[in-house]
């Protein structure tokens, strides 16, 4: 079987704007976006460009705009697309060449929530104690692989690109709910500027778009709230 | 075109230079960065796409925290389930070690799960066990099955917390030496990086380096492992007369998606999976009645091979079943659920309600860069040192793994010993004095790059990778042969000149993939050379390594390291050596579960 695939090519050393290519490949039915994407640039057209690692959905690499809504490639497989397929880099990020996006404002604003354990740190101090109950109350935020598919589907984010963004927030989630941590109140500060939670309009594009299930909008209301309750 | 390359290189002097941003190279750059020491960090990927990401089902460390355990008995257990080649003073390392790195992580903020009483939980794993082999042990401190994930996330996040300098999308293209190559008792004294979101080059300086590059497992056509899992630390470091170890020790994981390879972790065993074979039978009542499932990856992998050739795989197919059934949908759901998603989505198969195709995989690289206890990269079987070089994790051969690693030592690995690279070379850089200024550094890899952009005609890189991908699957898989090994090193010396004629049809500086690509197909070709070359000379089946024409081990003559060089120029490798193990506490005998 073949499938029509479309591509938005770029390349910034000889165009001065994207453009779609159309390719015809060969595919077999468990195949992934990431495996037809590889083909053709394997058999029709080495210089198609995407980023790519794990290929199985835990590195984030692949992220990708797919018949029009944000997946990593890895974990589409071609029969759930039927028999053409359109990829184009993740909305809203500067595009560095065909598929590949400049991700460094990305990760700058995942830096900027403190995404680390904030804590007295004892010398020579054991394991500290958690209960089962008080890890699940994060545990749906720390499988963020940071892949961008939520903060580039998000409209506030297109609307307002200083906005910090699902990603961010989400990964500030995980620490600000963790009860070995010391760093809420500074978080919650950084996070109640006009760029930060306020901006979430609860559309739910980052929980679609969420590769790993995580629910990004109940986790931005969390924070809200914890903002909120702060007074 | 090709500007890029052609333009002067930049130039960056720091103290230690990081290559690779797996756990190994994240937890040395945090030691660094405790240190004081100017480090860079150079990653072909973003950090958080590194390999040890995918890790599944735990870590091990005898913590005792929900029955008695001993780190001796974690040490006896890695010494057994490498098949005694393991350096028993480095397994002894890695056991005590464990055990505070783990606590380490958890106070840097690892979420594992807890028992009822909020400790560290833990839970079973193949070839760990209680009193020396007596039966299975709850030893491996998981975070459900994405230990690893939170593995490298913790490290990153230390990393920044830290303010560690990472260089990401920076592929490293040559390893640089001053006073002669490695074999010529020569200091490597930096490295050349290629930025690849505009192609150009750039000469770093530094006293240490490490190379934390990880594994090469894309050498199969069949594997667990990563698109960027090439061997480039091994290749480097071989390329400039470091001599690779133990290579032909290369782990097949026996629950991969049939096919593809994606790896579904040991933990649904260690939380009571079964193994069915075509006649619905738990046939590793056959192979090891003590351990059943539990039994290590290299037993189970044989079994399975011997079942299909027997024709009992299901339908009498080349796949066996993986039933987590009868564990029920909570177990399943909160112990298991990233590997529950892959077979959802890449099988259709429903783990809950259905038992799960799977075949061996290609996963693990128990062999690599030498290094002793210290992580300082070994220039021969003597144990002299090459200045300058270190090596830790997947990429290095300590040997803590011997002929088999046991599961969840990879991550004990690289904790333990990218905590001990990061601790050296803070030492060293103290006490040497930075390497000299060379100009035109970066000249030879220049020229290399730009022949292999610029050729006009030739071979595509994908045609010689699927090539070399099947010989390595067919030939230099779970089970081998003199005729078979014989064939693959010719055949890949075959392919080794055809590469010489390789051609790269993308010729931009702008993220090149296509350029990079070849790239680490040279590193493929050159570390599945010392893996066949390996395996030829070892006639012997011990651990991994089974010669259907040498089925017993033989410690007479093989109970020692293979040490392999590089070939001059295109001439073949046929220089080896071997390295005698380290005996400290448990004699040889024969490995029975």
């Amino acid at each position: 079987m073949d499938v029509e695939l479309k591509i938005q090519r770029f390349d910034p050393e000889r165009d001065s704007a994207p453009h779609w290519e159309t390719y015809r490949v060969p595919v077999e039915p468990m195949d992934r976006v990431l495996d037809v994407l590889t083909r053709a640039k394997e058999l029709l057209d080495g210089s198609i460009t995407f980023r790519r690692s794990c290929a199985h959905g835990v590195c984030g690499s692949d992220a990708l705009l797919i018949n029009g809504r944000n997946r990593l490639a890895c974990k589409v497989r071609v029969e759930q697309l039927g028999k053409s397929i359109s990829v184009a880099p993740l909305p809203g990020l500067p595009v560095v060449k065909d598929l590949v996006v400049d991700m460094d404002e990305f990760f700058g604003k995942y830096r900027s929530v403190l995404p680390f354990l904030v804590a007295d740190e004892p010398e020579g101090a054991g394991e500290r104690l958690q209960s089962q109950e008080q890890r699940d109350v994060y545990d749906d935020t720390t499988k963020c692989i940071l892949c961008a598919a939520c903060t580039s589907s998000c409209p506030s984010f297109w609307a307002q690109p200083e906005y910090v963004g699902p990603a961010a927030i989400v990964n500030a989630h995980r620490f600000i709910f963790d009860s070995r941590d010391q760093g809420a109140d500074e978080r919650l500060e950084i996070l109640s500027n006009e760029d930060g939670v306020w901006r979430c309009r609860t559309t739910f594009n980052c929980v679609d778009a969420c590769p790993r299930g995580i629910n990004i909008t109940k986790a931005i209301l969390e924070v809200s709230s914890a903002i909120g309750s702060r007074g | 075109m090709s500007s890029a390359l052609q333009a002067e290189a930049g130039q960056i002097d720091v103290d230690a230079i990081v290559i690779g941003a797996g756990g190994a190279g994240l937890w040395a750059a945090l030691e660094l960065a405790r240190e004081g020491i100017p480090t860079a960090v150079l990653t072909k990927l973003y950090p958080t796409r590194s390999h040890t990401g995918a890790a599944q089902g735990g870590v091990c460390a005898a913590l005792g925290n929900v029955e008695e355990d001993h780190w001796e008995w974690h040490m006896f257990d890695t010494i057994k389930g490498g098949d005694y080649l393991t350096d028993q003073d480095a397994a002894e390392v890695l056991a005590r070690e464990a055990i505070p790195a783990v606590i380490e992580l958890e106070r840097m903020g690892l979420p594992f799960n807890r028992t009822p009483d909020g400790k560290i939980d833990q839970r079973r794993f193949g070839g760990h066990t209680r009193n020396y082999g007596e039966g299975p042990v709850r030893r491996s401190c998981y975070a459900a099955d994405r230990t690893g994930h939170m593995i490298l996330q913790t490290l990153y996040q230390q990393c920044i917390k830290a303010g560690v300098k990472f260089y990401d999308e920076y592929h490293v293209v040559d390893l640089l030496f001053e006073g002669g190559s490695a074999d010529q008792g020569g200091r490597c004294s930096g490295v050349v990086g290629y930025k690849i979101a505009d192609g150009s080059l750039h000469v770093l300086r530094a006293k240490a380096v490490l190379l934390a590059t990880g594994g090469y497992g894309r050498a199969w056509r069949v594997t667990s492992n990563a698109h960027s899992l090439a061997g480039d630390g091994m290749a480097l470091a071989w390329r400039h007369g470091v001599p690779l170890m133990d290579m032909e020790f290369y782990q097949f994981h026996p629950t991969g998606i049939v096919g593809i390879g994606i790896l579904l972790s040991e933990a649904a065993r260690g939380e009571g999976g079964y193994l069915l074979n075509g006649e619905g039978k738990r046939f590793m009542e056959t192979y090891a009645p003590k351990l059943m499932e539990l039994a290590p990856r290299d037993m189970i992998s044989r079994a399975m091979y011997q079942e299909i050739r027997a024709g009992r795989g299901i339908d009498g197919k080349d796949y066996v079943y993986l039933d987590v059934r009868h564990l029920g949908r909570k177990v399943i759901e909160e112990k298991l659920p990233d590997i529950t998603d892959f077979a959802r989505v890449y099988q259709g198969v429903e783990p809950i309600s259905e038992p799960v195709p799977v075949q061996p995989t290609a996963h693990y690289a128990m062999g690599g860069v030498p290094t002793n206890l210290e992580t300082e990269v070994l220039a021969n079987a003597a144990g002299g040192v090459v200045p300058g070089l270190f090596a830790a994790g997947e990429v290095a051969c300590v040997s803590v793994h011997g002929a088999n690693r046991l599961g969840t030592n990879s991550l004990v690995d690289l904790l333990v010993f990218g905590k001990r690279a990061g601790k050296r070379m803070a030492e060293i850089c103290k006490s040497t004095t930075a390497p000299k200024h060379v100009a035109g550094a970066e000249r030879a890899i220049r020229e290399e790059m730009l022949a292999l952009s610029t050729r006009p005609e030739g071979v595509r890189p994908a045609e010689i990778r699927r090539a070399l991908a099947d010989v390595m699957m067919e030939n230099v898989g779970v089970y081998r042969d003199e005729t078979l090994l014989t064939s693959a090193v010719k055949e890949i010396q075959r392919l080794k000149g055809e590469y010489q004629h390789v051609r790269v049809e993308d010729t931009g500086s702008v993220f090149n993939t296509d350029l990079l690509e070849a790239r680490e197909l040279g590193y493929l070709l050159d570390v599945s050379e010392a893996t066949a070359v390996s395996a030829l000379a070892r006639k012997e089946s011990r651990g991994a390594h089974s010669r259907e024409d040498y089925p017993e081990r033989d410690d007479a003559k093989f109970l020692a390291h293979t040490m392999v060089w590089r070939g001059a120029d295109q001439a073949p490798a046929t220089k080896l050596d071997y390295k005698p193990v380290t005996i400290t506490k448990f004699e040889p005998k024969p490995r029975v579960y």
